[in-house]
Order: C-alpha cells, then sequence, then structure tokens
C-alpha cells in the first residue's frame, strides 16, 4: 500500500501525449482498472434508467394503443432492421476483440479491431440514415409534415414519436462511441495501451455493448411485436 | 476483472454466433401467430441476448463481487421503475 509501485516508471509514452497511464491517486494498475470497471458500471447503471424511462413510456404507449402501434410498427422495414441488428452485434464482437488486443498486449490489432468497430457502427448510422429519409418521404416524422390516412393518426404519430425518441439518443449514443474510439485509436498507435494499463480501452468497451444492449431491445419492440396479426 | 482473466476469443465469436441465431429466431418467431405469447417469445429472447452480452462480452462473470452487484443493482432500479409505474397504469381501470 504505502510503496510506490514499480510500474509507475514504464509508462509508455511521453506524459504529452496523454498516456493513460497510472494517475497518481490510485496505489496500483490492478487498483485503477477496478475503480474504472467500476465506475463504468455505475455509469452504464444511470444509462439504463436513462433509457428505462423511454421504455417504461413505450410500454405504457403500447399497451393502452396496442392496434395504433401495431399499425406503425409496420411501416417500418424488417430488413434494414434485422441487417442492422447484425452489423451491431457484429462490431460488438469486434469491440470485444479490441480489448482482448488490449489485455494480451497487441498494439495494432487494437487499432485494427476498434477501426472496424467504428466503420460497421458507420453502416449501421448510414442503414439509419435511409430509413429516417424513407420515413420523412412517407410524411411519418411527428409534427407538421405527418400525414396518416384513416382514423388512429394521433396515435400512429406517438408511435413516431417515440421511435424517434429512442432510436436518435441511440444513433447519438454511437456518434460519442465513434468520436471517442477515434481518439482511442490514435492514442493506441501510439502505444498507451500495455496488458497492464487497458483500462480506457475496457470502459469503451464496456459503453459500445451498452448501446448493443439498447439496440436488443429496441429492435423487437419497435420493428417486431405486432407482426403476427394477420 | 480483479483475477486478471482474459476471455479468449473463441468465446466472444462463439457468443456472437449465438446473438446471430437468436437474432434470427427472434424475427422468425414474430410472423408466426402465437397469440398473447408473441411478446414474451420476443422479450424472452432480447432478454437472453442481453445477458450474453453482459456476462461474456462485458466480463461480468469475471467481474469483482462489487461491480456484480452495481450491475445487478442497475437493473433492479430498472425493474422497479417497470414495476411501480405499471401498477399504476394497469391498476387504473379497477376503479371503474
Amino acid at each position: 500500500m504505502s510503496t510506490a509501485p514499480p510500474e509507475a516508471q514504464t509508462q509508455p509514452v511521453s506524459s504529452k501525449l496523454r498516456p493513460w497511464g497510472k494517475q497518481h491517486h490510485f496505489d496500483s494498475f490492478d487498483q485503477q482498472q477496478e475503480a474504472s470497471y467500476f465506475g463504468m458500471w455505475l455509469f452504464l447503471a444511470q444509462e439504463v434508467m436513462f433509457f428505462g424511462g423511454l421504455f417504461t413510456a413505450y410500454i405504457v404507449y403500447r399497451t393502452e394503443h396496442t392496434f395504433a402501434f401495431t399499425l406503425g410498427s409496420r411501416e417500418l422495414d424488417v430488413q434494414l432492421g434485422v441487417i442492422n441488428t447484425a452489423v451491431l452485434i457484429g462490431s460488438s464482437l469486434t469491440m470485444a476483440l479490441a480489448v482482448w488486443a488490449a489485455q494480451t498486449g497487441r498494439r495494432k490489432a487494437i487499432v485494427a479491431f476498434m477501426i472496424l468497430t467504428i466503420l460497421l457502427g458507420g453502416v449501421f448510422l448510414g442503414i439509419k440514415t435511409v430509413e429516417y429519409s424513407a420515413k420523412w418521404e412517407h410524411h411519418l416524422v411527428p409534427g407538421p409534415n405527418f400525414h396518416w390516412e384513416g382514423s388512429q393518426g394521433n396515435r400512429v404519430e406517438m408511435f413516431f414519436n417515440l421511435y424517434f425518441v429512442m432510436t436518435g439518443l441511440h444513433a447519438l449514443h454511437m456518434i460519442i462511441g465513434m468520436v471517442i474510439m477515434a481518439v482511442a485509436c490514435w492514442w493506441a498507435w501510439r502505444g498507451a495501451f500495455t496488458p497492464e494499463n487497458h483500462n480506457f480501452i475496457e470502459g469503451l468497451g464496456l459503453y459500445w455493448h451498452f448501446v448493443d444492449i439498447v439496440w436488443i431491445f429496441l429492435f423487437p419492440l419497435l420493428y417486431l411485436l405486432g407482426r403476427n396479426v394477420g | 476483472m480483479s483475477d486478471h482473466h482474459v476471455t479468449g476469443v473463441g468465446s466472444y465469436v462463439l457468443v456472437f454466433l449465438a446473438l446471430m441465431v437468436l437474432t434470427a429466431a427472434t424475427v422468425a418467431a414474430a410472423f408466426i401467430d402465437l397469440g398473447a405469447f408473441n411478446d414474451l417469445v420476443a422479450l424472452l429472447i432480447a432478454f437472453t441476448k442481453a445477458a450474453l452480452v453482459v456476462t461474456i462480452f462485458m466480463g461480468v462473470r469475471h467481474a469483482s463481487r462489487m461491480a456484480k452487484i452495481t450491475v445487478v443493482a442497475g437493473f433492479l432500479w430498472l425493474a422497479i421503475l417497470f414495476g411501480i409505474t405499471l401498477t399504476d397504469y394497469f391498476s387504473r381501470g379497477f376503479l371503474g
């Protein structure tokens, strides 16, 4: 506890490059790693509640207006939804492999897997853009442009309110993750991360997997429920 | 992560494949009319997928006890949010 750990002298890059070495308030890399993992989960628990409020709103509205929500859901493109789900799960795999590369000291592999993750994230957002613009053309974006033939229009509009807020916040989380990942790529390339000192990559991984989990629930709730009814 | 366990590439690839299979299963099940069970099946598959991501991809299986408690607490609070809110909404009709 009291003696300075020897690892402190073996930081890989100069302090100018923001090495994410051992911070002075930690006794050891182990302690820093554990604190980082715990802290990231505290943040994610908060994120669970943040998205949880929206999921609660979805459940309440869908229970009261099931028919209208089914009508709205059927306007979504299941094929694109499936492709995006596969793309995002793939990006979780590459992110997990980036953490593995960091744990096993493979510098170039960290960068390669994170670039792959960013690219897959880009594919997801690209497909999402295609979906969003189709909704705009079909007058399904809530607001003055919204137009619905027949009854239940207000309720279908509420479905699309929830659809855009939930998928929009999800996409925002992805964009933030991808920006941080791009910076981390640069650090990783400069050798900032080592097997004993990779908590930043690990935290980034936790964040990205959380975003994946949100989509794992959004996809069936928004795209699939109600498809069984003839 | 306290015991420095490094999950191997094989485990990650297996989880990835399992997640893909479950995705296919949830899509297939959605188009079959199971009545009220459609929602249940979709949610069960989603929770299974989430559990796989949390335990393997996010490494909670090998995490310290404190981290595990934090994870469980996060979802416990979500259950409280759902539980109390829905108890309110779903019981309003009882008053007539």
